[in-house]
């Protein structure tokens, strides 16, 4: 379960990190998917991908619907394996590791590669404490109020609810509460978020809140997105991977290149018929 | 076809931008014979009717706005559009050499020729030949047609220099003829810009079919 090292870091947390010293030209990859296959028992929803992920960047995944998104984004913390007859063949490194060798502990995994999912989740608990609840539950020994008020300023709430911290997290709108997710995900200082389409159950101006702070948050943590809306994918990611869905149903690798590239001119026709719309 | 407005809006456009090819050429050719005729209504007319070309370029500017901000294009479809606004400030300014040729006219009044207009016509000639190709390699998104347009602008500049040295010899043989010589090495000039900015617009479908900002090889020099 919770481990000491998990603990450590997040004491660790609340000092600086380190800049990690990358020689110029050198791609510094968290993570990176090798032939990656996902299946839901016989049926295989995601085939042969292949793709890094770059730290301190926004990695974007966009895709008609079906494609595999949200399955390949969940295989990166292993979540898939938790849905009926759901397993990968493959590789998915993590620092350089491989994710499923035998000693990895999934939820300890999943404390270091944090998830926001599409509909605001909090718990029916007040707002302080579904901040303080996953650092409870890893084990922290610091300042609870203050790691909730850094984890709350980080994502951009704090301003917003530092006068009702012991109200409901539910009284909160619906943008202030993807948010508090935020905050809840990054309060035990993962590495990597994953967003399953994080925006979709937003208003517009909600949604550009939280691409700002997606930007912001790059700064210290790698970030996964898989977004419907390639307009935002055109905003906050530093890469996208579009993926299709073949005959035989199973979502595959397009294309993966800087966004800028993709969406100015992208290599492939079928990129550029997705994202210009064109897609039937 | 998903998009069907959004498409026929990029066609009226393209549309758009030939018929105001079409009004720019009709300038200069126009220009041209004013020129050789001394025929000053004509040159008047070239005046006059920049104003129309002047008003097509902020029409197609606005429509391509309008689409930029409703249809959010990306990738081929945004360069199409910057593509086309390039193109109309291109030909805007095109139009412009030919209202300079027909201002020139007007100047020359009834002087008589310094010389029987021989180069400046091949001049005129190769560089409306310029123009249509650009333009017909936009519409054919033709690579190929569009390095010609940019090989071709060396043939003009060769001319360019040939008119200018000839008028320079008038010049230093009789300091009596430099207005007249110098008249006419505007309208050289005029039409040596008009191919480099027919060698723009190659340019641009250039970059509206490969993606590159890298100019053609032969422009490069």
């Amino acid at each position: 379960m919770v481990t000491t090292i998990t603990m450590r870091r997040i004491e660790a947390n609340f000092a600086q990190r380190p800049e990690e010293a990358t020689p110029d030209g050198v791609a510094d990859h968290v993570m990176e998917v090798k032939d990656l296959n996902a299946f839901y028992g016989s049926f295989r929803a995601i085939k042969d991908i292949s793709m890094p992920m770059q730290r301190n960047a926004v990695t974007a995944i966009i895709g008609p619907s079906g494609c595999g998104k949200s399955t390949l984004v969940r295989c990166l913390n292993r979540m898939h394996e938790l849905s009926d007859g759901g397993r990968i063949e493959g590789e998915i490194l993590f620092d350089g590791e491989d994710i499923n060798a035998p000693e990895v502990d999934p939820v300890e995994l999943r404390s270091r590669i944090g998830m926001v999912f599409q509909k605001p989740n909090p718990f029916p608990k007040s707002i302080y404490n579904n901040v303080a609840f996953g650092l409870q539950i890893n084990g922290f020994r610091g300042n609870m109020a203050e790691a909730v008020e850094g984890s709350l300023r980080k994502a951009a709430l704090w301003d917003e609810v530092k006068d009702r911290l012991k109200d409901s997290a539910l009284s909160l709108s619906g943008g202030q509460q993807q948010r508090l997710c935020i905050a809840r995900a990054i309060a035990i200082e993962p590495e990597v978020i994953l967003m399953d389409e994080p925006c979709s159950a937003l208003d517009p101006i909600a949604t550009l809140a939280i691409e700002d702070l997606i930007r912001e948050l790059k700064e210290q943590y790698s970030i996964v997105i898989v977004t419907h809306n390639m307009q935002q994918a055109a905003r906050v990611s530093d890469e996208t991977a579009f993926l299709m869905v073949g005959e035989d149903r199973s979502g595959y690798l397009v294309e993966f290149d800087s966004t800028e590239q993709m969406f100015t001119n992208p290599s492939h026709e079928q990129t550029e018929a997705y994202i210009t719309g064109r897609f039937s | 076809m998903p998009r069907t407005i959004f498409e026929q809006e990029l066609t009226t456009l393209q549309d758009d931008l030939l018929v105001m090819g079409s009004m720019v050429e009709k300038a200069i050719v126009k220009a041209m014979d004013a020129l050789r005729n001394r025929d000053m209504q004509a040159a008047r007319e070239v005046v006059r009717d920049d104003d129309i070309i002047d008003d097509k370029q902020v029409e197609i500017e606005e429509r391509c706005i309008h689409v930029i901000a409703t249809q959010t294009p990306v990738a081929r479809d945004l360069r199409y559009l910057l593509a086309v606004l390039y193109i109309g400030a291109e030909l805007e300014r095109m139009a412009d050499y030919a209202e300079g040729i027909g201002k020139i006219s007007l100047m020359m009044g009834d002087e008589p020729p310094l010389k029987p207009l021989i180069d400046i016509p091949r001049m005129a000639d190769k560089t409306i030949d310029m123009m249509r190709m650009s333009l017909d390699s936009l519409v054919g998104r033709d690579i190929g047609l569009a390095y010609q347009v940019c090989d071709d602008d060396d043939d003009v500049d060769a001319l360019y220099d040939q008119v200018f040295r000839e008028l320079l010899t008038y010049m230093i043989e009789d300091p009596r003829n430099i207005k007249r010589a110098t008249y006419l090495v505007w309208v050289a000039h005029d039409l040596e810009r008009v191919a480099d900015r027919a060698t723009n617009i190659a340019e641009q479908v250039l970059f509206l079919v490969t993606g590159s900002k890298k100019k053609a090889p032969a422009a490069q020099g």
